[in-house]
């Protein structure tokens, strides 16, 4: 395999002689999703030489099915990144244009399915990880609601966030795979026993509601992305849904509430990588503190030290209040803003992205820029809703994602709704 | 406003380390950051933090885990079963 875009950290292939769904597919799998005997690093130093001993439930779930395992997607280190330039082994290349980035984090994901290197892969998706890569790339991601796939396996940045969810060149393939890795399992707390039968898919568009949040097309979105999705919504309302302008006014405390609740969960998550258990072996003469700071100091990279900081501080005596609680508080508001307006429609419409692919080294020099990229995938992350990213077109010549974001566990009308889409688009 | 001095602290909590080069740009993009999150300022946190969510137990009982020789094979120079780490004093 000539992997030109750097989408693989590894492509140590581990084939699977099962029969189901999967049989003889060759699935690419983000490098946060445990693989044993395949080294997992998170694209970070901090996990160098680490070999997991155990599967991801999903990764389980995938050898079952038939499928092999074609290796480890590049990522931004632990998830935290909107463009894989966050990567400690170099940024991913976007197949449609090499001087340009993937998106993030799950970049490595999108370039190894748009580069056609693989046909499916596995991404996760903490605020927008799975979605944001599959819109730069032109490809199909869905992020899950929260708990419909075993976190299982999944090495945490912000678990209550977090999904794994499918990437795939079209609707017919994401749906394949995600139905392969939704379902119940014991060994994670939060999951949920709502399985999704991929022979139910058929395009479905009909009738529907479809809600267009104002915020969608509000400041900051570029306005040829914008068009394009609007046109998108345009195809939508020919193919029999009805649409209909609505309005989620906490989407303002969205960015900040995000990167608050992040960043603290990250705080604490990345606590146990001082190189004790796997990692760069700490100086044993040395006073622990030290021996610790010197590891994690070498070992993460800037981006994942400001997430540290930032949620050390945010969780600091004093500032629980300022921050911690004031972000639980505007998540509430945000969850009811999207429970009111889907009690209404079956589903919301917008861009995934209020931009397209930007050139390599353009976002690093500003780390607030690269949030603020991000303001219209982590809504649905606080909401814990289902939302899928859909190739609808190009703006500046690159391509641009129609996100629909749907009801609690409502992948099925997604899904349904999107292939409709992609039939006609 | 966090001062040199703060991000210092919060860097020895951590156990993260900091060099004196990056100390000054580091403060200046986190303050910028901080200043975004002012947003919750303006947010009326009168209402009841609603908690949906219930607990999921499950029964005590005694399952296969990973033998001890899988779960040491990623420590460094483990002795007699056991993980070595820093010295604590």
């Amino acid at each position: 395999m000539q992997d030109t875009y750097n989408a693989f950290l590894s492509t140590i292939e581990i084939p699977s002689e099962a029969k189901g769904l999967l049989a003889g597919i060759r699935i690419a799998v983000k490098d946060n999703i445990s693989t044993k005997d395949i080294p997992t690093t998170c694209a970070s130093k901090i996990l160098t030489g680490y070999i997991p001993p155990y599967d991801a439930h999903a990764v389980e779930l995938l050898k079952a099915a038939g499928a092999t395992i074609a290796g480890k997607t590049n990522m931004d280190e632990f998830g935290m990144g909107t463009t894989t330039e966050n990567s400690a082994f170099g940024p991913a290349l976007n197949p449609r244009d090499t001087t340009r980035v993937t998106g993030g984090s799950s970049g490595g994901s999108a370039a190894a399915v748009a580069g056609c290197l693989v046909p499916m892969a596995l991404g996760s998706d903490t605020g927008g990880s799975i979605r944001c890569p599959a819109s730069y790339c032109g490809i199909v991601g869905l992020k899950p609601s929260y708990g419909r796939v075993s976190r299982y396996g999944l090495i945490a940045y912000a678990n209550s966030f977090e999904q794994i969810g499918p990437m795939a060149a079209n609707v017919t393939d994401t749906a394949k795979l995600f139905s392969i890795i939704a379902g119940h399992d014991r060994r994670d707390s939060t999951s949920v026993a709502k399985p999704y039968d991929f022979a139910g898919l058929h395009a479905e568009i009909k009738g529907k509601v479809i809600g267009v949040p104002k915020e969608y097309f509000g400041e900051g979105v570029d306005k040829d992305v914008a068009a394009s999705v609007e046109k998108a919504i345009q195809k939508l309302e020919e193919l029999g849904a009805v649409t209909r302008e609505v309005s989620l006014p906490s989407m303002q405390y969205a960015l900040a509430a995000y990167y608050v609740t992040c960043t603290c969960e990250a705080s604490s998550n990345l606590d146990r990588f001082d190189g004790v258990r796997y990692g760069p072996e700490p100086e044993m003469n040395l006073p622990w503190h030290d021996a610790y700071t010197k590891v994690r100091a070498a070992g993460f990279g800037p981006e994942v030290r400001r997430r540290i900081f930032l949620g050390t501080f945010a969780l600091t005596a004093g500032y629980y209040g300022k921050y911690y609680l004031k972000a639980q508080h505007a998540k509430q508001l945000i969850r009811r803003d999207f429970l009111r307006v889907l009690t209404d429609c079956d589903m919301l419409a917008g861009p995934t992205m209020p931009n397209v692919a930007p050139k390599l080294g353009e976002m690093t020099a500003n780390p607030l820029q690269m949030y603020q990229t991000d303001i219209l995938t982590v809504p649905i992350n606080i909401a814990g809703i289902p939302a899928i990213s859909v190739p609808c077109g190009t703006a500046h010549g690159l391509p641009v994602g129609l996100q629909l974001m749907g009801r609690m566990f409502g992948e099925e009308a997604l899904l349904n709704a999107a292939l409709a889409f992609e039939e006609e688009a | 406003m966090v001062s040199e001095n703060d991000v210092l602290h919060i860097a020895e909590l951590a156990d993260i380390g900091i060099a004196t080069a990056e100390l000054g740009k580091f403060t200046e993009q986190f303050n910028a950051i901080l200043e975004y999150f002012d947003i919750l300022d303006t947010l009326e946190a009168n209402d009841a933090l609603e908690r949906p969510l219930v607990n999921v137990f499950r029964e005590d009982e005694t399952r296969p885990s990973l033998s001890q020789e899988e779960v040491l094979r990623n420590s460094h120079n483990p002795e007699d079963g056991y993980i070595r780490a820093p010295k604590v004093i």
